[in-house]
């Protein structure tokens, strides 16, 4: 097979090997990050299984470990294969950038490793979702620069007189993410392996959670709502619902996220002014939010029976109702009194994962379903059976996730306010773990269906991509009846 | 905050809603008009085959978006957000600005108020009476687990450097004085390193005379010249006789309980290196008519057998 994907015509020639490659560690690093999520879900269950092999397998060496793989290693190469194979497509021209192309892939793929090695080691910064020390957030800002210069010059060179929205999705996030990264990890090293952070105090939780909070804003959603306005009207064949709705909710959602950290930060040492302006500005997020979600599912109107036959196009739907159900949570929780119950507690882990299992993996899942068979010039994926028992465990597997958290979240709230008659609290903080081991179970669970489901994936990818057979299709513009 | 801070504050979050607004109204018309075919309802752009069609922002939606923004509008003129705008807030108790730190006030005082009667009475009781009071042990038993027994234990029963409170074996004394004493101003000890000064020697001899105190087995031959060390370094704190002295939390080394490690290498250990015990004073922490509260719990759970 040729590096280059040509056919006959006006269609350009695409730089596939990059979407190639960061499309089958996609499916490999979601296996790994998921696995350890599996690992530290059910160390909760069974505390004896942080002994496999201390200190390295201990939960809060390997909690970091889960986060980095799946945000990352996972998310961000979905997002870079994605990115790079929309901006191609959507502007009619190939990558920009030369070399640059393949260091950001093995520049990342380094970075991911490196991760690998140093959290369990134990070498972190202790800031949430920024723990590589500073020589790997170096690593980072060179590719980083390196994709933004791939992307946007691609976009600068493009056939195209107008630039797609998924593309603004994508630029978005790519220009923030390199502002957030840069600004959090700023830090004074005193060896190797160890820094400190250039902030002090409440100002330091500020830019964590500035920081903490877009790398959900940015990374997990601008991001994915790029990936998402491709690939809905794509697999469905239909146009996308309302251009206005896209230009209202783009800007809304791009600079109402940036204000919106401090609601991490309710009833603490930051100035109330802060937490106020946290908490109305995640509140006003609520229908920028909504309105990828609508322009997503409403863009199926007149498609629905697809979603019969197209369990690709299921995943991508069910995962847009996660992300409209999670961005309707966030800003309920983002209010000071609900916050209270909240903080704290699973509430917050599962909000998370309705977030993450539910939207950002599923829309990945439905994405790389997508491009596989695209990619390697196969029909379709190799059984379209094993998609939909894979559909089937990821939902059902992010249901009983979300739904244990709630429970364990509200209980743990509900007993670490109650009071007794004489103004005593009536259970210890222990009370409130004891009553969450029932549903520690259900949600480890609920992570192994999630992970069940990926491997599936994965043996289904290994399928498609090794047998060519009578299937093989020579040309990749076959694949695209809307291509005119 | 200066009034530049307040002021940027303040533009900056007007600035970005008010752009908001108008992207927000300037969008609500269709834009789109092909009038040799009016049923065309598309952007006229494509873009790899999707092509977007121009439908109106829903309405629900349009209406649900002016909501967030009325409410958020309405929230910064009632609660401090606008830089140094401090809010209007006409609730009893809050002098017409809503602070967190206001909050915390009135809520503990309005739960002082409430509570004050359950703890009014046993404040006036003495310690010994309390500690057979089952009602007033079964409140301290709370308070107690959600303050001390993350080093003491649920039970009281200690921890490696953490003492066992339900034994007789006292570091700074048991009387209902001492007791408070300690939670009150808290405790700090200071067991100093003896490598330097005795040696490796120095200290296995020690160590033995020490396992002879407590009659436990120990190596006859070093006894005498680890009773000579003693008897030079260690009485100071622990006595001639190793009974200790709660004046400065010195252990009783006769009675075969061990706050650090007990076994002969952890006892050469503690020699070589020294300890360090902290207590934290609960003054600050922990109002007086619960201290009172604690002081007769951790008293009773000494009286127990």
């Amino acid at each position: 097979m040729s590096s280059h994907s040509t056919t006959a015509g006006q269609e350009p020639v695409y730089n596939y090997d990059i979407v190639r490659q960061f499309s089958v560690m996609t499916v490999i690093w979601g296996i790994v990050g998921m696995g350890i999520g599996v690992l530290i879900a059910a160390q909760l269950v069974w505390p004896d299984l942080n002994d496999i092999f201390q200190p390295y397998t201990h939960f809060g060496r390997l909690r970091p470990l889960h986060t980095n793989a799946v945000i990352f290693a996972f998310g961000g190469s979905a997002l870079f294969a994605t990115s790079y194979y929309v901006v191609q497509r959507t502007c009619q021209t190939t990558l920009f950038g030369g070399w640059l192309v393949p260091f950001s892939f093995w520049g990342w793929q380094l970075v991911i490793v490196l991760a690998a090695i140093t959290l369990p080691l134990g070498l972190t910064t202790t800031k949430e979702y920024a723990e590589l020390e500073w020589p790997i957030d170096i690593l980072i800002t060179l590719v980083w620069i390196a994709y933004a210069i791939v992307f946007f010059g691609t976009i600068m060179k493009r056939k195209t007189s107008h630039i797609y929205v998924a593309n603004w999705f994508f630029g978005g996030f790519i220009l923030t993410v390199a502002i957030l990264h840069v600004v959090n990890s700023a830090a004074i090293p005193i060896s190797l392996t160890k820094s400190y952070s250039a902030y002090a105090g409440a100002a330091d939780a500020m830019v964590q959670w500035w920081y903490g909070h877009n790398a959900v804003g940015f990374f997990l959603t601008a991001g994915f709502l790029g990936m998402m306005y491709y690939f809905v009207p794509k697999q469905a064949g239909r146009p996308v619902y309302s251009y206005q709705l896209s230009i209202v909710h783009f800007w809304a959602l791009i600079s109402l996220y940036i204000w919106a950290g401090p609601h991490h930060l309710h009833y603490s040492a930051l100035p109330d002014w802060a937490q106020s302006l946290g908490m109305v500005m995640s509140l006003i997020l609520l229908a920028p939010s909504w309105g990828g979600m609508i322009n997503g599912i409403m863009t199926l109107s007149g498609a629905w029976h697809k979603l019969r036959t197209d369990p690709t196009l299921r995943f991508l739907v069910v995962s847009l109702s996660f992300y409209g159900m999670s961005t309707f949570e966030g800003p309920m929780m983002a209010i000071k009194t609900v916050n209270a119950l909240s903080h704290n507690t699973d509430w917050t882990i599962g909000h998370v994962h309705s977030g993450a299992l539910g939207w950002v993996a599923m829309i990945s899942i439905g994405a790389i379903y997508h491009l596989i068979p695209v990619l390697y010039h196969r029909k379709e994926m190799w059984s379209v059976n094993l998609i939909n028992s894979h559909f089937w465990l990821a939902t059902a597997g992010t249901v009983l996730y979300i739904a244990s958290m709630w429970v364990n979240g509200i209980t743990q709230g509900l007993m670490r306010r109650a009071f007794n008659q004489d103004g005593s609290l009536t259970y210890t903080f222990i009370d409130s773990v004891e009553a969450s081991y029932g549903g520690y179970i259900v949600r480890a669970l609920g992570g192994a269906l999630f992970l069940l489901g990926m491997l599936f994936m994965a043996y289904n990818v290994y399928r498609t991509i090794r047998e060519p057979g009578e299937e093989e299709i020579p040309s990749p513009a076959a694949n695209n009846a809307q291509v005119a | 905050m200066s009034t530049f801070w307040s002021l940027w504050i303040i533009i900056l979050t007007s600035v970005n809603l008010i752009l908001l607004l108008w992207v927000l109204l300037a969008n609500r018309k269709v834009a789109v008009r092909d009038d040799a075919d009016p049923e065309n309802r598309t952007t006229g752009h494509v873009y790899d085959g999707i092509q977007e069609y121009d439908n109106p922002l829903p309405k629900w939606w349009f209406y649900m978006f002016l909501l967030t923004f009325v409410f958020s509008v309405l929230y910064l003129i009632v609660y401090p957000g606008m830089g140094n705008w401090k809010g209007f807030f006409p609730f009893e108790g809050y002098d017409g600005s809503w602070t967190s730190a206001k909050q915390l006030e009135r809520e503990q005082s309005l739960a002082l108020d409430q509570y004050k009667s359950s703890y009014g009475v046993y404040s006036a009781m003495s310690v010994k009476e309390l500690a057979d009071e089952p009602r007033a042990m079964k409140m301290a038993q709370r308070i107690f687990g959600n303050n001390c027994a993350v080093c003491h234990g649920a039970d009281g029963g200690g921890a490696l450097g953490f003492p066992n409170l339900t034994d007789k074996d006292w570091l700074y004394g048991g009387s209902p004085e001492q007791i408070k004493e300690t939670l009150v101003k808290g405790r700090q000890a200071a067991m100093p390193a003896w490598q330097g000064v005795i040696g490796e020697k120095g200290i296995a001899e020690v160590t033995e005379y020490i396992l002879s105190l407590s009659g436990r087995e120990h190596d006859a031959t070093k006894v005498e010249a680890g009773k000579t060390i003693f008897a030079q370094s260690c009485t100071a704190c622990h006595g001639a006789d190793g009974k200790g002295t709660y004046a400065v939390g010195a252990p009783n080394l006769t009675d075969d309980i061990w706050l650090y490690d007990g076994s002969p290498a952890g006892i050469r250990q503690s020699l070589r290196l020294g300890r360090e015990g902290q207590m934290p004073a609960q003054e600050q922490l922990l109002r007086d008519d619960k201290i009172h509260l604690l002081t007769a719990y951790i008293y009773s759970l000494s009286l127990e057998d």
